[in-house]
């Protein structure tokens, strides 16, 4: 039988039995790791998990070492759900046909991959997960950047971040297009659970991970993930940057249950006004020069109109 | 064991694409993760209809893509379990990426490729573009000539592939709708042969073993991946070859039915001879029957295994035939053909070379006629007489428009 795991406060929690090593090749600062730990430690059952191709893979199972101490799979950058699907198809055959070694066991299904292998390369993958309805996670490391590779754009890549094929520059301000809205695409799919969570809020996320454990089907997970590469802050203040994601609103903290019944699981005391995001990072310090600055005046207006929407959603409870 | 078993007559009248579905239905795969092409689908298709009738168990996954089925049968194939598919031509085009990373992660995947042509211009008739464009990509690949072939050479794969040894995946090859979907008289195994001889699927480095986790998939740049990709070859080159004569040695004595690595007719007198894969190697050897009677000594050495390629085999084959003329069915867009450099890297340092010349035939379901075969065989016998090649040593046949020749 399942077991969910009971966790009374952070320093059990980050001292649990850990099934992701600390010894592995991302950068300092670096939150994948904070979010793939506080998922992994949110259920003591055992773990099927892959990574597409992307900073978590090529910095975690360099051979012949490994930072995985639990089943683990890489095949490309666009396939890690599918990958993790196929996983998930053969426990269900084994179990039917009785060829289980361990068949009291019940383990989760877990597919991480960043989010240019969500939103973009492994986008039909995954919708093809969703859609048929196998029991697992996706969890997107969103850091809004392809960082493996250097800093291109993806279509998480919000309006107004320079990256290297979207750079700032005399005539440009970088970034054209606004983020993709995947919790919502995914929702769309009908799926049990989609939710977005960040590392800094871990209640919050261990509770939706566990919630997304115990439902069967599939279960979408947006991340956000602060880059100190290329969103260009100071590594020790991942968790600052984190901070002001979500108390600014830029990153909302909201789950989706059966694709309609939407929840908002944080509101912050003290909002943040978008701008002070935005200060923090060298990826958008263009967007302070006079010309740019109604830029920011428009992110602020995005925010604020999304937090309504998303307000409305919840109460409106269809 | 909560499935059927079928009562099938000794002889079943079955297409290629029935007698390989019902070779995956014995040989009870766990996980089918499949895409729908022309003319591949009946495959999976028989499987679903085996699944859905209570004559299979085990997850029938309809994805996407041919990517995303490779990748699905990838996932299930580490999770550790018997596992298939089907495709053709622009699936198997899209699923070239997976092929590599299935052979590379050493994962016994039977892939059913019923070949057609690649685009542009589309086609959905039979040649080898696809079967040529992953004959790089690390997987053992068996040819079927017609759809007893295509049943047998199903259990030969499953028994090599999942061989602890072997480990690497395996392609099962027959011609687009000329096999595929042809009916033909097939001889059956019953179930419980059959299953018997693939037997039960043994796990290793299983995912699912949660005592033991594995990492599947690693990051290796110049430090070990040399290292990786010759170990892979070097089994194919020393470790497969045995297995798969093994296999070929055992089916025999369950069926009475004999395959080789090379399929020779005719041969040990022949001075001309054809090198062929697919239905092509059956017309040839009619023809070769027939030029014998008009005083041509002809032969057939038709692939049975191209990956690895039987290079000592063939070279055993040929070495005493003096005009060879290869037949590639796919177009080598600027380049001899794949068969003909094979062959010709068989026979270069033969102390006495026979006269090699490459045709390229059958594009896009071209028919490929007695007559063609008549010509070439005739033409060969000229090369022998003259003691040269007397044609351009590459040369297609049966094009409308001008006779096209190269080289």
């Amino acid at each position: 039988m399942s077991e969910m795991k009971n966790i009374k406060n952070l320093k059990e929690f980050s001292t649990s039995a850990d099934r992701f090593e600390g010894a592995n090749l991302l950068c300092p600062g670096c939150a994948h790791s904070i979010i793939v730990r506080e998922v992994l430690n949110a259920t003591n059952d055992d773990l099927v998990l892959s990574a597409s191709t992307g900073c978590l893979e090529v910095c975690t199972a360099v051979y012949p070492y490994t930072s995985w101490d639990a089943s683990w799979i890489h095949i490309g950058f666009e396939n890690g759900s599918t990958a993790v699907a196929g996983a998930e198809a053969m426990y269900k055959a084994l179990k039917t046909k009785g060829r289980l070694k361990q068949p009291d066991r019940n383990p989760k299904f877990v597919s991480f991959a960043g989010d240019g292998a969500s939103y973009d390369i492994g986008f039909q993958w995954i919708s093809g997960c969703m859609e048929r309805g196998h029991n697992i996670m996706h969890v997107v490391l969103d850091n809004e950047v392809y960082a493996n590779t250097g800093g291109q754009r993806s279509s998480s890549t919000p309006i107004g971040s320079s990256t290297t094929t979207a750079p700032s520059g005399r005539k440009s301000y970088g970034e054209k297009k606004n983020k993709k809205d995947m919790v919502s695409i995914m929702a769309s799919h009908h799926i049990p659970y989609s939710a977005q969570v960040a590392p800094n809020k871990w209640k919050d996320m261990v509770k939706k991970i566990q919630y997304g454990f115990s439902v069967d089907g599939p279960v979408f997970i947006n991340a956000v993930s602060p880059c100190t590469t290329e969103w260009k802050f100071d590594p020790k203040d991942t968790m600052l940057l984190t901070d002001l994601a979500t108390d600014s609103l830029v990153f909302p903290l909201y789950e989706i249950i059966d694709g309609h019944e939407l929840n908002i699981t944080y509101r912050p005391k003290n909002v943040v006004p978008v701008e002070e995001y935005l200060a923090a990072q060298g990826r958008f310090k263009h967007l302070f020069k006079d010309e740019y600055k109604y830029l920011i005046t428009e992110w602020q207006e995005r925010v604020d109109a999304k937090w309504a929407m998303l307000q409305r959603r919840e109460e409106a409870r269809v | 064991m909560a499935f059927d078993k079928m009562e099938l007559r000794d002889i079943e009248v079955w297409d290629g694409n029935f007698a390989a579905a019902q070779a995956l239905r014995q040989c009870q795969i766990d996980v089918v993760a499949a895409y729908p092409i022309t003319p591949s689908t009946p495959i999976v298709e028989g499987y679903a209809k085996f699944l859905a009738d209570g004559y299979v168990e085990g997850e029938f996954v309809m994805v996407e893509s041919e990517h995303a089925a490779m990748s699905g049968c990838i996932g299930a194939s580490a999770a550790g379990g018997r596992v298939a598919t089907a495709t053709s031509s622009q699936g198997y085009a899209l699923m070239v990426e997976t092929l590599y990373q299935a052979s590379g992660m050493r994962l016994p995947i039977i892939l059913n490729v019923v070949n057609r042509a690649l685009a542009s211009p589309l086609n959905v008739n039979g040649d080898h573009s696809d079967m040529y464009l992953g004959r790089d990509s690390g997987w053992i690949q068996l040819n079927a000539y017609c759809p007893q072939d295509a049943y047998d050479l199903n259990f030969i794969a499953f028994k090599v592939a999942e061989n602890h040894e072997v480990r690497l995946p395996c392609m099962v090859h027959q011609d687009g709708f000329m096999t595929s979907h042809t009916a033909q008289g097939v001889k059956t195994l019953t179930d419980d042969a059959a299953y018997g001889f693939v037997g039960d699927f043994k796990a290793m480095n299983d995912m699912l073993d949660f005592e033991h986790p594995v990492t599947h998939g690693v990051q290796t740049e110049e430090d070990w991946h040399f290292e990786h990709k010759a170990r892979q070859h070097s089994d194919l080159m020393t470790k497969v070859m045995p297995k798969i004569q093994d296999a070929f040695d055992a089916f025999e004595k369950l069926s009475g039915r004999k395959y080789n690595i090379v399929e020779k007719y005719d041969i040990d007198d022949a001075d001309v001879c054809v090198v062929c894969m697919g239905t092509s190697v059956e017309t040839a050897r009619e023809v070769a029957t027939e030029m014998r009677a008009k005083g041509i000594k002809a032969g057939v050495v038709g692939l049975r295994v191209i990956r690895p390629f039987p290079f000592f085999e063939i070279q055993e084959a040929l070495k005493g035939v003096k005009a060879i003329a290869t037949l590639d069915r796919s177009s080598p867009n600027g380049a001899p053909g794949m068969l003909f450099n094979e062959v010709a890297g068989c026979l270069f340092n033969l102390d006495k070379r026979p006269l090699l010349s490459g045709k390229i035939y059958g594009l896009g379901g071209r028919d490929l006629t007695k007559k063609h075969l008549v010509d070439l065989y005739t033409e060969l016998q000229a090369n022998v007489d003259a003691g040269k090649v007397t044609t351009q040593l590459q040369q297609f046949i049966g094009v409308r428009g001008p006779k096209l020749s190269f080289l």
